[in-house]
């Protein structure tokens, strides 16, 4: 009886705890759900507008999570990020490269510019520990103002930009930059069977250097298993070309996009299937109860996918393969950087300068390390953004960037000092739900659209003002009990000196 | 080598450079003959519209917040202010009883009750800035522009009935923007303004700038009283302030209600001068341009004076007058002068920054 009371409480609080740790995320999604139903709008719409939006937004919000660790807390300045692909898309259009070619371009001369910001960036930084967030906001400014320099009076002027199609009386970009006949759609459109090819082309590369290079250097590799990865790479590659001759498969996977609920399906059966070849063929250690479980949530998600309303939904959701692949790839990119020497110093700075400082960390350089790594991702954050939306406004499309993604990852429950992957993912859902609906459940409620712009700024900048306050309100809570003691010498010392 | 050391730190650089490129750009002018006189007139009416709005700085960095980026809860408050006084009909009322006498009724009447409804608003606004000490400029900017947002929607559907505030079509909510000619626009700057030097000469708006110099007097009084006094040591050594028995807290809330009542003002004052009263977002960047004006002055995020306000606000806002006429015969057909503002306003303010040493009280 006693036992069952205290298994009770404990579940209870347990229940408090997981509520408590998640209240934004709580918050929020009730929110969006109050505005889905106060909306009145098809879901279909709704969801086929979020994953568009995930898909766009997603990179930018990652390229937040490293300065965040490292201490740098939400960078705003992601803002020149932005810039570098900016500039780097008008001179590859000017220069005429198309499609993928020309989104690589792109990133290619993205990447050093990128670097160049956000090592400037880091400087400033370092001039002014402990305010970086306004620091980076007004630093966006100030680089929106030389950026609209460059691009309307430099462009053309100084520099020689012989393009009649994008210059406006004779210097000067155009308001409105067209990509739909150079890189639109140049990332989304690539398939999934593509992405599959090289995904299994990079793993037998590596595994092969692993095996070449490994003997080498006397490392214990297991050749066994890098063959293993090998041999089951090429069937996979063979399978793929098998499969694009099968008619209905080949336009399942070979094209653009993809659909979401066979890819759910797919995805799950092939999930499970791995884990029964892997336990039972391979021998390798895989729990009963994972198994289980995953076969348990196969079976749901297919059943689920069959009830006529998700059906539909989930129908008219495409997906882009290769743009989802990039946010997959970032996401184990912020892990893994994490994991090696760099991003443990960046941890430790981030928890502590001083501590790092006397512990022998170049906190300086790890900061500048940590802007500038964010700064390239926003830059190829804002490249993929670019290449969905296919038109962009020359002198204003950056300026919101910052803004919106930090009120996406803090929306996803990141506080100002930790974040990482699953936060921005879930921000970004939520966040740009918000974003759809919002404005709709408005004009719904209120009876004018006019007023939907002013509540979705009101929505960003009300996070990020009451998430910062709640930030500045803990940290100061922590520092009273660190400082009383401190502070009474030091009044004492001052009386002392008023009073001898 | 120390002396040449010591006088560089203590020559201002941006203000240096500003009063340079001023001079310029004003020689410029000269060369290119545009019309110097009419564009310094304006340069001094424009001086003393946004005069009180950046002396609203100085309270808030006197007692220790820094510049305060969220003045804007003052404009808020001074527009409210301002659109009652013509909700109600103030100037007509005033008008019947003695000619002449409206417009002044009115714009008195606006500055007291957006002071009443400012000097609240700042109350509560400093005691949230008193449970964030360290990180002040970072969130008085967001609560500043939420603010603003927050009131956008206000605006769009407030019970006004006048049908000079509320949409030509619909039954409620403020215009985009609405002129204040039949209330109180230009009572100030009308007041015994003349031409100096006759005809085509510069115009000097009497009114504005004594009122203006009036408030920095005022200010400057205040200052030297005990309260005051009070507060500057708050600001300036708040642990020494403290072993004084000076409520450190109280004074911060009090410095930050002066601020915001004088943002109030002097948005009343600037929508008289600017002759349209603008809602929903035009004051957004209305607090960063007051904090670069004061910073051109050569104030930093913890040290600001009077004189300070005086030399900014004159040389920004004449930078900003004397930019468009002169890109415009040089580059043909251009305004260089928003992007030119955008990137001296965000400049000074970063340079500010990066010699404030990690913010207020970061640092440990």
């Amino acid at each position: 009886m006693k036992n069952n009371t205290e298994k009770k409480i404990s579940f209870g609080s347990y229940a408090k705890n997981v509520l408590f740790k998640n209240k934004v995320i709580i918050l929020f999604t009730v929110l969006c759900i109050g505005c889905i139903a106060a909306s009145n709008t098809s879901l279909n719409y709704i969801a086929s507008e979020v994953f568009s939006r995930f898909g766009r937004n997603a990179c930018l919000v990652l390229a937040l999570i490293i300065p965040c660790l490292a201490g740098l807390g939400m960078n705003f300045g992601i803002v020149v990020g932005a810039i570098a692909a900016q500039i780097a898309i008008f001179f590859v259009v000017h220069w005429g490269f198309t499609g993928i070619g020309g989104f690589m371009l792109c990133a290619l001369f993205a990447t050093p510019m990128a670097i160049l910001f956000g090592w400037l960036l880091g400087i400033l930084f370092n001039k002014t520990k402990g305010s970086e967030m306004i620091t980076g906001l007004v630093l966006g400014f100030f680089a929106d103002g030389v950026y609209r320099l460059f691009t309307l009076y430099i462009i053309g002027g100084l520099i020689p930009y012989d393009d009649p199609n994008l210059l406006d009386r004779g210097f000067g970009l155009r308001n409105a930059f067209d990509l739909s006949d150079s890189i639109k759609y140049a990332l989304d459109d690539i398939s999934f069977v593509t992405v599959f090819r090289i995904l299994m082309l990079f793993i037998i590369v590596v595994q092969l250097i692993n095996i070449v290079f490994g003997s080498k250097k006397n490392m214990t590799v297991d050749k066994k298993e890098s063959m293993g990865k090998i041999i089951a790479s090429a069937i996979g590659l063979v399978l793929s070309f098998v499969l694009m001759a099968v008619p209905g498969i080949s336009a399942m996977i070979g094209g653009t996009r993809l659909i979401l609920s066979d890819t759910l399906r797919i995805a799950m059966i092939v999930y499970l299937l791995s884990l029964v070849i892997r336990k039972f063929a391979l021998k390798r250690d895989i729990t009963k109860d994972k198994l289980v479980k995953t076969a348990v949530l196969t079976a749901a998600v297919l059943a689920l996918s069959y009830i006529p309303a998700i059906r539909d939904i989930l129908k008219s959701v495409s997906i882009s393969a290769c743009t989802y692949a990039v946010i997959c790839l970032f996401c184990f990119f912020n892990n893994w950087i994490l994991d090696t020497k760099l991003g443990q110093d960046m941890r430790t700075v981030g928890q502590n300068r001083i501590v790092a400082g006397s512990a022998g960390i170049n906190v300086d350089k790890i900061r500048i390390t940590a802007t500038c790594i964010s700064t390239v991702l926003a830059a190829w954050g804002q490249l993929i953004y670019l290449q969905n939306l296919g038109t962009f406004n020359t002198v204003q499309q950056q300026s919101n960037v910052g803004l919106y993604a930090v009120a996406a990852l803090l929306v996803g429950g990141a506080s100002v000092q930790k974040a990482n992957n699953r936060q921005a993912i879930i921000g970004v859902v939520l966040f740009h739900t918000l974003f759809v609906v919002a404005p709709l459940a408005a004009t719904q409620i209120i009876g004018d659209s006019a007023i939907s712009e002013y509540i979705r700024m009101f929505i960003c900048y009300g996070v990020i003002a009451v998430s910062l306050a709640m930030h500045a309100w803990k940290k100061k809570d922590k520092k009273v009990v660190k400082k009383t003691a401190g502070d009474e010498e030091n009044t004492d010392a001052v009386k002392s000196v008023i009073w001898p | 080598m120390e002396k040449l050391k010591d006088s560089l730190k203590r020559v201002n650089l941006p203000r240096l450079i500003i009063i340079l490129f001023f001079l310029f750009i004003v020689l410029l002018a000269y060369v290119n003959d545009i019309n110097v006189n009419s564009y310094i007139g304006s340069t001094i009416k424009y001086w003393g519209m946004w005069g009180i709005l950046v002396l609203a700085m100085v309270p808030s960095i006197k007692c220790g917040i820094g510049p305060n980026f969220g003045i804007s809860l003052g404009i808020v408050c001074g527009l409210l202010g301002s659109l009652l006084a013509i909700e109600f009909g103030i100037t007509d009322m005033f008008n019947a009883i003695i000619p002449g006498l409206g417009p002044w009724a009115a714009i008195i009447f606006a500055m007291i009750s957006s002071a009443f409804f400012a000097w609240f608003v700042g109350v509560a606004y400093g005691k949230i800035l008193n449970s964030v000490k360290g990180s002040e400029m970072t969130v008085t900017t967001y609560i500043g522009y939420s603010f603003i947002y927050l009131m956008c929607i206000v605006w769009f559907r407030a019970p006004f009935t006048n049908s000079e505030i509320k949409w030509p079509i619909g039954a409620s909510g403020v215009r985009n923007s609405l002129s204040m000619d039949s209330s109180f626009g230009g009572v100030l700057n009308d007041f015994l303004g003349f031409s100096l030097g006759g005809e085509g000469g510069v115009y000097i708006p009497t009114g504005l700038v004594i009122f203006f110099l009036l408030c920095c007097l005022v200010i400057f009084l205040y200052f030297r009283s005990k309260s005051g006094m009070a507060m500057t040591a708050a600001g300036s050594n708040p642990s020494f302030a403290r072993a004084n028995g000076i409520d450190v807290d109280k004074m911060r809330i009090k410095g930050i209600a002066i601020s915001t009542v004088l943002g109030a003002i002097g948005i009343v004052v600037y929508t008289q001068g600017f002759g349209i009263l603008q809602a929903y977002t035009a004051p957004l960047q209305m607090g960063f341009q007051c904090v670069a004006a004061i910073l051109i002055g050569g104030a930093t995020t913890s040290k600001a004076k009077i004189s300070h306000v005086i030399i900014g606000t004159f040389l920004f806002q004449g930078l900003l007058m004397f930019t468009p006429p002169v890109s415009n015969k040089l580059l043909a057909g251009t305004d260089i002068s928003d992007t030119m503002r955008q990137i001296i306003q965000n400049g000074v303010i970063l340079y500010a920054l990066t010699k404030a040493k990690g913010g207020s009280s970061n640092e440990e």
